[in-house]
């Protein structure tokens, strides 16, 4: 109940109070060409986002969310700036990062960075999807094939690989590094697993450590 | 504005602006013997006299502190260390797992100094079972320590029951009662407490103002802030007059109007309370709802996120708080509506709206008005159904 990070700039109140692009009607009615998905009520927050594709262009761009205000400015911003100028095409939007929405909505306090990562993770999801339901998984990069682990962080079993190749080496550095497991903590036995079998592969397996007999 | 966010802080009582108007030119040091230092020291003594009525207690049981945070610190602290240079007296201090952050967050402190505590675990209604707090007495329990109300969900805890466990097994009771003033009588010949915190500005004085009730029998301890001989010796620096003054007015007009807000206020929150959910689905109101004060109602609206609710009401122009983790500025959401035992989002989706004697009818038919479109704004974009 601390009110001392509600510094919303004017843009995150103009999109959070009159957010534009909501998917106000069913969703099969919709009929989206993709459809993305990320995070959970349990972490607080999540994010649904739907997408029409023309001439490998984003058409139109729908989304709904259970979110606070950063997340529905963010969300807001990036429907927007995926959309105008007739669209932008698949490749840009894949590259949409979480910087370029905060630097369009004059910035958010830091502490909300992490709301407004949702978007543009969703939007690949979507994507994604789009690339799955055409045929074209070749143009899934690689390291965004990995299955989400942890839903509240959004951190990808990919993103746990590459944590260990940087040099983590056990749970407690990973989720320092992450936020892994911090909110809800339901991946945290998955994510020891992983970072053990990462560990294993890459620090003693010969051909990663260089150690050939 | 309207303003309902009362248990966070409540505007000045009209009254209690008029005795600080008078006393601004009362600068004297009530230590001073001249007279300038008198003339204080005598409405100080008036003060604490109409306090202490009102609490039913004698006048010297009553040691003024810059608020509760200060009166909690200084009994958990005391009553476990002497001072920082003394490692005589560690023990065992219950508690339990809803109390606020001045208490919970000293006890930690005082964990890392070879204290040990147990939190004994509210139920899903909020509520501390005393056969709970009696099964987790140790030969070396020192203290309990239970809020008579809490400060989210307003639920008011058995503490006649508590402090008359702590009695029978010979141990200091105390209860950080901020959110209990005002709301319930508090009769301290009939409850056993041996210590009581307090704090003025959630009963119209203003705040950096608070009490410390220690009954004359209670153990020693040591006070938190030491030098000269104020408040008995109890807590050193010169006293903040206009404070006391205002917070002897506070009081004053409690015993006038305690009742007759209570009755009041209880009426339309219930109003709230039901007009929300005649307009509105999948509201839960968390917390016993039988068992709190009049002015507080916690509802959580599913499906949607309290920041956004907050937000949105706030654009209509009304202030309540949230127990979201977006408001807390952390990744978790309230510990209070955690304690209940419900999944993350009812805690994710809370809204408590705290009343005051300021609140009118109108105020709240124009709040359900709000919450309404509000609500229904944003289960227009939820994901979940």
């Amino acid at each position: 109940m601390d009110g001392a990070n509600w510094n919303y700039s004017d843009k995150v109140k103009e999109h959070f109070f009159h957010p534009k692009n909501i998917l106000e009607i069913d969703e099969k009615e919709y009929n989206a060409d993709g459809m993305g998905y990320v995070g959970s009520p349990a972490c607080g927050d999540m994010m649904k986002i739907f997408i029409k594709v023309k001439d490998d262009r984003i058409a139109d761009l729908k989304w709904q969310t259970f979110g606070c205000a950063s997340a529905i400015g963010s969300t807001s911003m990036l429907s927007v700036m995926v959309t105008e100028n007739g669209g932008m095409s698949l490749d840009e939007a894949w590259k949409l990062t979480p910087e370029m929405i905060i630097d369009k909505l004059g910035g958010l306090p830091p502490n909300k960075i992490h709301c407004s990562v949702l978007g543009d993770k969703a939007l690949r999801e979507a994507i994604k999807d789009h690339f799955k339901r055409t045929g074209q998984e070749d143009r899934i990069a690689h390291d965004d094939k990995s299955r989400i682990i942890c839903n509240c962080m959004n951190v990808t079993e990919d993103d746990i690989r590459m944590e260990v190749l940087e040099g983590v080496k056990d749970l407690k550095t990973l989720q320092e590094r992450t936020k892994l497991g911090t909110a809800c903590g339901k991946c945290i036995d998955t994510a020891k697993i992983l970072v053990d079998f990462y560990v294993g592969k890459y620090y003693t397996e010969e051909i990663y450590t260089g150690n050939k007999k | 504005m309207i303003y309902l966010d009362n248990s966070a802080t409540t505007p000045l009582h009209p009254k209690v602006k008029e005795v600080i108007r008078d006393a601004l030119d009362l600068f004297g040091n009530p230590s001073s013997m001249h007279s300038s230092g008198r003339q204080v020291r005598a409405i100080l003594k008036e003060s604490r006299k109409d306090i202490a009525d009102f609490f039913n207690c004698s006048p010297d049981e009553i040691i003024f502190t810059a608020g509760a945070s200060e009166a909690n610190n200084t009994v958990l602290k005391s009553s476990t260390t002497c001072c920082a240079f003394c490692s005589d007296n560690r023990g065992h201090i219950i508690t339990s797992n809803i109390e606020h952050p001045s208490v919970l967050n000293t006890l930690k402190c005082l964990e890392n100094q070879h204290v040990e505590v147990t939190r004994i675990k509210v139920n899903n209604r909020g509520l501390v079972d005393p056969a709970d707090v009696e099964a987790a007495i140790r030969p070396d329990t020192v203290m309990i320590s239970i809020m008579y109300v809490n400060n989210e969900i307003g639920t008011i805890q058995p503490i006649q029951e508590i402090a008359e466990i702590a009695k029978k097994h010979n141990i200091s009771m105390h209860t950080d009662a901020v959110q209990a003033v005002g709301k319930i009588p508090i009769d301290l010949q009939k409850l056993p407490v041996d210590f009581l915190s307090m704090s003025g500005h959630k009963i119209y004085a203003p705040k950096g103002i608070g009490i410390l009730y220690k009954r004359k029998t209670a153990k020693n301890i040591c006070p938190l802030i030491t030098g000269g001989h104020q408040e008995n010796s109890m807590r050193a620096g010169t006293e903040n007059t206009l404070g006391i003054i205002a917070l002897g007015e506070a009081i004053r007009q409690c015993k006038i109007e305690m009742e007759d807000n209570k009755k009041r206020i209880g009426q339309l929150r219930d109003k709230l309370e039901n007009g929300i959910k005649q307009n509105l689905d999948h509201v839960i109101v968390n917390g016993d709802p039988a068992k709190r004060t009049n002015n507080i109602t916690n509802i959580s609206f599913m499906n949607i996120e309290g920041e956004s609710i907050l937000l949105r009401l706030d654009m209509h122009g009304i202030a309540v708080s949230t127990g979201s983790a977006c408001s807390t500025g952390s990744l978790e959401p309230s510990y209070v509506i955690t304690a209940l035992e419900v999944d993350p989002e009812i805690a994710h989706s809370s809204i408590r709206f705290s009343l005051s004697r300021e609140t009118t009818e109108e105020d709240i038919d124009k709040t359900i008005e709000a919450v309404t479109e509000t609500v229904t704004f944003f289960r227009k974009m939820s994901p979940i159904v």
